[in-house]
């Protein structure tokens, strides 16, 4: 604050200010200090602000647009530098099913991503319960050890860990990308313990005093509180899954069949030389689940993002 | 607060008598009570991090593969990092992401949540157009760009013919293949903005009507205001950046896959690694290649023990904030 200060010695009149961070206060401020009329400067501060914000819009749009656009034409169109489809083919989507094995990819993902997420659900959440909500000795390390694995990029345990498996006879399958969340996910058990720091004591203690033993506690005053926090990391989980590309290429690779989406479109080149109309195709079919998963839960989801970097 | 916790035992009212004649069982109690939640975890914590961490050291000192049993070889693998120029091309490369791509991701970031935090009208459809690209799996996006950045027809280079520039090649040339991954790191950037955007949001407008007061203009009260309260978000976006570009694989594997559009399939992807001309072959590209393409078990773990101390030196920054937030607590 002594920036601030010194700042102030500069001096200079106060100035009016609109539609920027101070705009906001104007729905709770009691009084404005001052009459608020709408200056040239600011009407045009808000038209630069807004073209930014409409270009940037479809720059982050555009890609996509593209997609689209050339998944719909013919794969000899798809090569040239035309930008619209002379020509609609929507049976691109199903020629992806029928010539490639989407299916298979499809439902492997499926079965890892949910299977993954279930897992992680009935390991994490008690244990972010006890790291959140119990006092034990230990429990500090413990934390600062979940913050290690969450930080630990996973090409440093990848050699013991694929021979640990290898032992154990389940590479060439997804198994030892699902079974781990048997055993806790060190992010989600982070995400959800930032988050049940923030429930209040009290209802616990209430809980307590009612004679009520620490798991019916979680089961039935700390999950029902707790659901926007689970449906975050719920859906992290099955967004990590959905999207990983090095954890099945790690141990699938040399068995196709169990071979997940992000797998398969990335090999999708050797089974058709270069056809950009059903690669974009299959790629945008990839999207579709997550948009679907993000546009029913998308204000637990947001809220679950804010908390992975601000609380702690 | 004395009531809060089962550490305290004698205090807990809602203990019947017999409790208190009996503390040493109600601790044993207690401590079942506490192991019955966190035992998953604890044995997650020993089989994922502490066992592969012990046994990468002692492998790093071994000579083996999938086949033959490890062979105590003494520090033969730590000397041939040293004269392995492959290493040192992968550690360079991924060094630029983390110069270039970090900084370049959280500017992005900053100026996006700045420009929604001031803009009331239209912030709600602005941040989600902004955030989706954020969503899509990496490989799909790393097709997209290969795709909207092919050199000759693509959308891209179309666009800019069209107003006569000449573009460049993208993915395919060595020195625009990693500009090109930041490009494409940019386009996600949506996961930081919401997270800057909530920080930002959070800063208190009092600072601001002070400071506005003051005669502060927009920049100084950026300077004096707006940084210092959000400083924390940086410090732990920038550390978890750092994190995540130490691991960067994905990106790099399918856009050099794709651009050289040789032919591969999951298992020999490594063929291509690198391409064009190794400007996009990274650290965990050249492990996962010794270790699983050239089956040096050994060597691979020593690159993994070295990535281990780097990761593990950029996490302290953060566990240092988070000794002094488990500290504060209660």
């Amino acid at each position: 604050m002594t920036a601030l200060t010194h700042d102030s010695a500069s001096g200079g009149p106060p100035r009016p200010r609109g539609g920027g961070v101070l705009g906001r206060d104007d729905l709770t401020a009691p009084a404005p200090r001052r009459p608020r009329r709408r200056t040239r400067t600011e009407v045009l501060l808000f038209v630069a602000r807004h073209s930014i914000a409409i270009a940037l819009s479809l720059m982050f749009l555009a890609p996509v647009v593209f997609l689209v656009l050339t998944s719909f034409m013919t794969s000899d169109q798809s090569l040239t530098s035309n930008l619209w489809p002379a020509s609609w083919h929507p049976e691109n989507y199903a020629d992806v099913f029928t010539r490639t094995p989407m299916a298979k990819y499809l439902l492997n993902t499926a079965v890892y991503a949910v299977l993954a997420t279930l897992f992680m659900l009935l390991s994490s959440v008690p244990a972010a319960y006890a790291l959140a909500k119990l006092r034990w000795r230990g429990r500090n390390l413990t934390f600062v050890a979940i913050v290690c694995m969450m930080m630990l990029p996973p090409q440093v345990t990848t050699v013991p860990l694929y021979l640990m498996w290898a032992n154990w006879g389940l590479t060439g399958s997804l198994w030892p990308l699902i079974l781990p969340m048997l055993l806790g996910d060190a992010f989600s058990i982070f995400l959800l313990r930032q988050f049940l720091v923030t429930i209040p004591d009290e209802y616990l203690d209430a809980a307590r005093v009612d004679g009520c033993g620490e798991w019916r506690a979680l089961l039935r005053v700390v999950l029902p509180m707790a659901r926007p926090g689970i449906a975050a990391a719920a859906m992290f989980q099955f967004f990590y899954a959905w999207n990983d590309y090095y954890g099945p290429l790690l141990y699938t690779s040399e068995n196709e069949s169990a071979w997940t989406l992000s797998l398969g479109l990335a090999s999708f080149r050797s089974l058709h030389a270069v056809q950009w109309n059903l690669l974009t195709a299959a790629t945008l079919l990839t999207m579709v689940p997550i948009m679907l998963v993000f546009f029913f839960a998308q204000k637990a989801f947001v809220q679950g993002v804010t908390l992975t970097g601000v609380k702690g | 607060m004395a009531i809060t916790t089962v550490g305290a035992p004698g205090t807990t009212p809602g203990a019947p008598p017999a409790r208190r004649s009996a503390p040493r069982w109600w601790r044993a109690r207690e401590r079942l009570t506490v192991l019955s939640f966190m035992a998953p975890a604890l044995i997650g914590l020993a089989l994922f991090l502490v066992y592969p961490l012990l046994a990468s050291v002692y492998f790093s000192f071994t000579k083996f593969d999938l086949i033959n049993p490890p062979q105590w070889v003494g520090l033969r693998n730590w000397t041939f990092l040293l004269h392995d120029p492959n290493v040192r091309t992968a550690a360079t490369n991924t060094l630029w992401l983390v110069v270039v791509m970090v900084p370049a991701r959280m500017l992005g970031a900053l100026g996006t949540g700045l420009l929604l935090a001031r803009s009331r009208r239209g912030a709600g459809i602005y941040r989600t157009l902004f955030y989706l690209p954020a969503l899509a799996p990496p490989v799909a996006a790393t097709l997209a760009f290969v795709f909207l950045f092919k050199p000759g027809t693509g959308p891209v280079n179309s666009l800019l013919a069209h107003v006569g520039i000449e573009g460049p090649l993208w993915f395919n040339s060595p020195q625009w293949a990693k500009p090109s991954l930041v490009l494409l790191a940019l386009w996600g950037i949506g996961d930081l903005m919401i997270i800057f955007l909530a920080a930002l949001l959070d800063v208190p407008k009092q600072l601001y009507e002070a400071a506005s007061l003051d005669g502060a203009n927009a920049w100084q009260q950026f300077r004096a205001v707006t940084l210092p309260a959000i400083s924390p978000v940086l410090l732990f976006a920038a550390v978890t950046g750092v994190i995540q570009t130490l691991q960067y694989f994905t990106q790099a594997a399918v856009a050099a896959s794709v651009a050289s559009g040789q032919a591969t399939t999951g298992g020999g992807i490594s063929s291509t690694f690198g391409y064009p001309e190794n400007s996009t072959f990274t650290y965990p590209l050249w492990l996962y290649v010794v270790g699983f393409r050239y089956g040096a078990l050994g060597y691979a773990n020593v690159l993994a023990v070295v990535l281990f101390v780097v990761a593990i030196t950029v996490t302290a920054i953060l566990l240092r904030r988070f000794r002094t937030f488990l500290g504060s607590e209660r």
